[in-house]
C-alpha cells in the first residue's frame, strides 16, 4: 500500500530523525512510502492567525500532493488534526474542494493511530530502554482521540517502563505563535507541565508533537535539567534518537 | 462593567507574579476539576446528554422570539410585571423606578451577572438606595470593593487570610481564622437585612417558556430569602436565558450543577412563577422580571451564535490553562476563561478585546467540558479571522506570516531556505544544542526557555539524498 509521509514543516527543520524514524516504521509495516518533494507546511500557523486565504493555499497545496496515496500519516497529532478536522470547514466555502478535503481526511492517520488501527503493528527493532512518561498533546487528545495507541505501542517495548504523570492531557502551554505573544502565560504553564514530569521520575518524556517538544525541553534545558529525555515516540520505537541521523 | 480586556498582557504578568492569588488558583483548580470528574464518570451516557443540551439550546436559539413571546404570555397570566431592556441605562434605570415606586430604602441581591454587566449597584447606591449582596462569595467582594474574578464563585481569588482581614476591617470584630466561624459572621450581618429588607434582586439562570417561570440556582438559601422575603423581586435576565420546556429545564438540570460543582444537584433550585396569590403564605407582593438584550440579537444573527447557549456553568474556566494561571480579573470583563474571550468581544466590539481570543492555546480542554457543546476555540479562530479581516493584527505579527507563507507556498525556495536555517541553527546551538539567545520574534521564545537547536540538515535533504544514493 502506497503511504504518503506528511512529515511536517517542523520535523523537517527541526528534528529530521523523527521523519526517519517514522519511515523506518512504516518499511517495517510493509508500506510503500511516498514523499512528495514539495511539502511544506499544512497551514495551521495562518489558520489560527484567522489568515483563512493562505490557510486556504496550503490546504490545496496539500491536497494535490497527496491525491494518489492509499493513506497519509503523519508524525503530529497538531498537523493531523488540522488535516483530519479543519480542512473541511477551512475549504467549505471551495465545493471542488471540500469534497477533495473529506476524501483526504478520511485516509489521513497520526502515526500511533495508524501502527494500531491500520497496520496493527506489535514488534519494534529498538535499542531504547528506560523509565518514560507520555505527554498527550492536545491536538492529538482532543481532535484525534490518541489515547491509547501510543500506549498499546510502547506496551510492547520490553525494556520500556511507562510510569503516567499527574496532568499527563493538560496542555503544556504551547499554542503556536501564543508562546511567543504570551510568554509569561505560556512559560508558566510549561513549568508546571515540568513540575509534574519531574515529580514522575522518568528518564524520558515521550510525546507526538513537535510543538510540545520544542516547548518543554527548550523548559527543562533553561530549568538546568539536562538528564531528562524528551523524545517523539516514533524515536523511541526505532531507537533512532538523532544522532544517527547525522 | 468597565471593560479592561485592553490591559490583558500586563495584567495577566501581573497576575502570574501575585503569590497569594496564585495559592488561591491552585486551590480553587482542585475544588472545581476534580469533583466535576467525578460525577461526570458516575453518568454512563454524559456525551449523549451534552448533545441533547445543545439540541435543546440550539432549538431554543433558533425561535427565540416564539419562546420570548411565549414565555411572557405566561409570566404575565400569573402576575408578572414584564419589562423588556435594550441598553444597561435602561435596565438600572427600570430597577431604580422600580424601587422608588414602591418606597424602597434597602435591596438584598443574590448572585446576577447580569447586574454586573450593567453595574447595576453601583447606580442604585447613586440613587440612594442601600443594596446588600447576599451570596457569600459577592458579599465578600462587595465589602472589598471589586469585581467578580468568575462567574459561579465570585471570590475564588480571595484567600481565608484575605477574607479573614477583610471583614476584621470591615466588621469592626475579632480577627477570625476559620472559613466555618467567618461563614457565621458574614450571616450574622446579613440576617437583619433580609428582615428588612424592601426589595430582592436575583438573576435568572433560566427562564421557562411553558410556564413563564425565572429559576435560579444557590448553595447558601440566600437566594430563596431574596425571592420570597421582601414586598418586592425584581429577576433581571437576558434573552438567550430563555428555554422552552419544562423538560428542557430538568435536562439542563442534569448538567449544570455537574459541570459547575461537581453536586448532582445544588442545594437550592427555586422556580419564581408569578407573585405571590391569596392563597400563599409568603412571597412577594409584586414580581417583576427585566430582560436585557444588548449584543445577544446581534451574536444571534452572527457565526458566533453557538456562545449564546452558555449556561453560565464555568467549567470552561475551571479546566483552560490560561485561566487556571492568571485568575478572572486579567480578562477585564464580567465574563472570565474561554467563554469570556468569545463574549466579551462579542457583547463590546472586537477592536476593545483583542488579547482575549489570542490569549489561547486552542487546547480544547473547554469545548470537551463544555456542557452545551460550544465549539470555543473555534469561535476564538473566527473571531481572529475577523481581527484579520479588520486588519487590527500586529504588523510583527502579519508580516512574519506573509513571509513564512510567501515561503511555504515555493518550495523550491523553502527547501534552500530551511536548509540555511537548519545549518545556522546547529551552528548557534554548539556543543550543548540548545539555543538561548534569538533575535527578533525568537527572542519572545528565548527569553522564558532555550530552543532546542535543529540538527544540521533538513529531513527532505537526508531522505532525498538517501534516496538517490540507493538508487545509484
Amino acid at each position: 500500500m502506497r503511504v504518503g509521509l506528511f512529515v511536517t514543516c517542523v520535523v523537517d527543520l527541526m528534528r529530521p530523525s523523527i521523519g526517519l524514524a517514522a519511515v523506518k516504521l512504516l518499511e517495517r509495516a510493509d508500506c510503500e512510502v511516498i514523499f512528495p518533494e514539495n511539502q511544506t507546511c499544512c497551514g495551521q500557523p495562518a489558520y489560527n492567525a484567522g489568515d483563512r486565504l493562505t490557510a486556504q493555499q496550503l490546504a490545496r497545496k496539500v491536497i494535490s500532493e497527496f491525491a494518489d496515496v492509499d493513506y497519509v500519516v503523519i508524525p503530529s497529532g497538531s498537523c493531523g488534526g488540522m488535516i483530519k478536522t479543519h480542512y473541511e470547514e477551512l475549504l467549505s466555502d471551495l465545493p471542488e474542494y471540500r469534497v477533495k478535503a473529506q476524501w483526504l481526511a478520511a485516509r489521513t492517520y497520526e502515526l500511533t493511530d495508524f501502527l494500531v488501527n491500520v497496520v496493527d503493528m506489535d514488534s519494534f527493532d529498538t535499542t531504547f530502554q528506560g523509565a518514560i512518561a507520555y505527554h498527550d498533546s492536545c491536538a492529538g487528545l482532543r481532535e484525534l482521540n490518541i489515547k491509547e495507541q501510543p500506549r498499546k505501542l510502547l506496551s510492547h517495548l520490553a525494556h520500556v517502563d511507562l510510569k503516567e504523570m499527574a496532568g499527563a492531557e493538560q496542555c503544556c502551554g504551547f499554542g503556536g505563535t501564543f508562546s511567543v505573544k504570551y510568554g509569561d502565560i505560556s512559560s508558566r504553564i510549561v513549568d508546571l507541565k515540568c513540575d509534574d514530569l519531574e515529580a514522575t521520575e522518568v528518564d524520558a518524556l515521550v510525546l507526538g508533537d513537535l510543538g510540545c517538544m520544542l516547548n518543554i525541553e527548550g523548559k527543562l534545558r533553561r530549568r538546568g535539567n539536562h538528564k531528562t529525555k524528551v523524545l517523539h515516540i516514533a524515536e523511541v520505537l526505532t531507537g533512532l534518537v538523532g544522532e544517527e541521523t547525522e | 462593567m468597565e471593560l479592561t480586556s485592553h490591559q490583558f498582557k500586563s495584567v495577566s504578568s501581573a497576575k502570574l507574579k501575585d503569590v497569594k492569588l496564585q495559592k488561591a488558583l491552585y486551590k480553587a483548580k482542585d475544588g472545581f476539576v476534580v469533583p466535576r470528574a467525578k460525577v461526570v464518570a458516575e453518568l454512563d451516557n454524559f456525551e449523549e446528554i451534552r448533545q441533547a443540551a445543545a439540541d435543546v439550546r440550539d432549538h431554543g436559539l433558533a425561535h427565540l422570539d416564539v419562546y420570548l413571546e411565549e414565555w411572557e404570555k405566561q409570566a404575565q397570566a400569573a402576575g408578572t410585571i414584564v419589562h423588556w431592556a435594550e441598553s444597561y441605562e435602561e435596565l438600572n434605570a427600570l430597577v431604580v423606578k422600580i424601587a422608588q415606586d414602591n418606597q424602597v430604602k434597602k435591596i438584598i441581591k443574590s448572585k446576577s451577572m447580569v447586574g454586573e454587566e450593567t453595574g447595576l449597584n453601583r447606580y442604585v447606591e447613586g440613587h440612594g438606595i442601600e443594596v446588600k449582596e447576599t451570596d457569600l462569595g459577592e458579599y465578600i467582594i462587595q465589602q472589598a470593593d471589586e469585581h467578580p474574578s468568575h462567574i459561579i464563585a465570585p471570590a475564588t481569588h480571595k484567600s481565608k487570610d484575605d477574607v479573614a482581614d477583610l471583614f476584621a476591617e470591615k466588621h469592626q470584630r475579632p480577627r477570625l481564622d476559620d472559613a466555618e466561624k467567618l461563614t457565621h459572621e458574614a450571616r450574622e450581618i446579613l440576617r437583619p437585612h433580609f428582615l428588612d429588607a424592601d426589595m430582592g434582586i436575583t438573576g435568572a439562570n433560566f427562564m421557562i417558556a411553558e410556564t413563564g417561570s425565572t429559576v435560579i440556582l444557590t448553595n447558601e438559601g440566600n437566594g430563596r430569602m431574596t425571592t420570597t422575603m421582601p414586598r418586592v423581586h425584581v429577576a433581571i435576565s437576558s434573552i438567550e436565558k430563555c428555554i422552552p420546556t419544562l423538560d428542557d429545564f430538568a435536562l439542563m438540570m442534569r448538567l449544570l450543577p455537574r459541570s459547575a460543582t461537581g453536586q448532582v444537584i445544588s442545594n437550592y433550585v427555586s422556580m419564581t412563577t408569578g407573585p405571590k396569590r391569596a392563597k400563599d403564605n409568603d412571597g412577594p407582593g409584586e414580581f417583576h422580571v427585566i430582560i436585557l438584550d444588548v449584543g445577544r440579537t446581534r451574536v444571534l444573527g452572527s457565526d458566533l451564535r453557538d456562545a449564546l447557549r452558555c449556561i453560565r456553568c464555568g467549567a470552561c474556566m475551571n479546566h483552560c490553562p490560561v485561566y487556571q494561571n492568571v485568575g478572572g480579573h486579567a480578562y477585564g470583563w464580567v465574563y472570565p476563561g474561554p467563554i469570556g474571550s468569545v463574549l466579551t468581544p462579542a457583547y463590546n466590539g472586537i477592536e476593545n478585546a483583542i488579547d482575549l481570543p489570542n490569549a489561547a492555546t486552542l487546547c480544547n480542554q473547554c469545548g470537551v467540558v463544555c456542557p452545551v457543546k460550544i465549539p470555543l476555540p473555534d469561535l476564538m479562530r473566527k473571531l481572529r479571522e475577523k481581527q484579520y479581516e479588520r486588519n487590527l493584527k500586529s504588523s510583527a505579527e502579519k508580516w512574519s506570516l506573509r513571509l513564512w507563507a510567501y515561503l511555504a507556498l515555493r518550495p523550491k525556495l523553502y527547501s534552500i531556505v530551511t536548509r540555511i536555517m537548519a545549518r545556522v541553527g546547529k551552528l548557534l546551538g554548539g556543543d550543548s544544542r540548545r539555543i538561548n539567545h534569538l533575535l527578533f520574534g525568537g527572542k519572545d521564545w528565548t527569553r522564558h526557555r532555550d530552543l532546542p537547536a535543529p540538527r544540521g540538515r533538513t529531513f527532505r535533504d537526508i531522505y532525498l539524498n538517501r534516496n538517490k544514493t540507493t538508487n545509484r
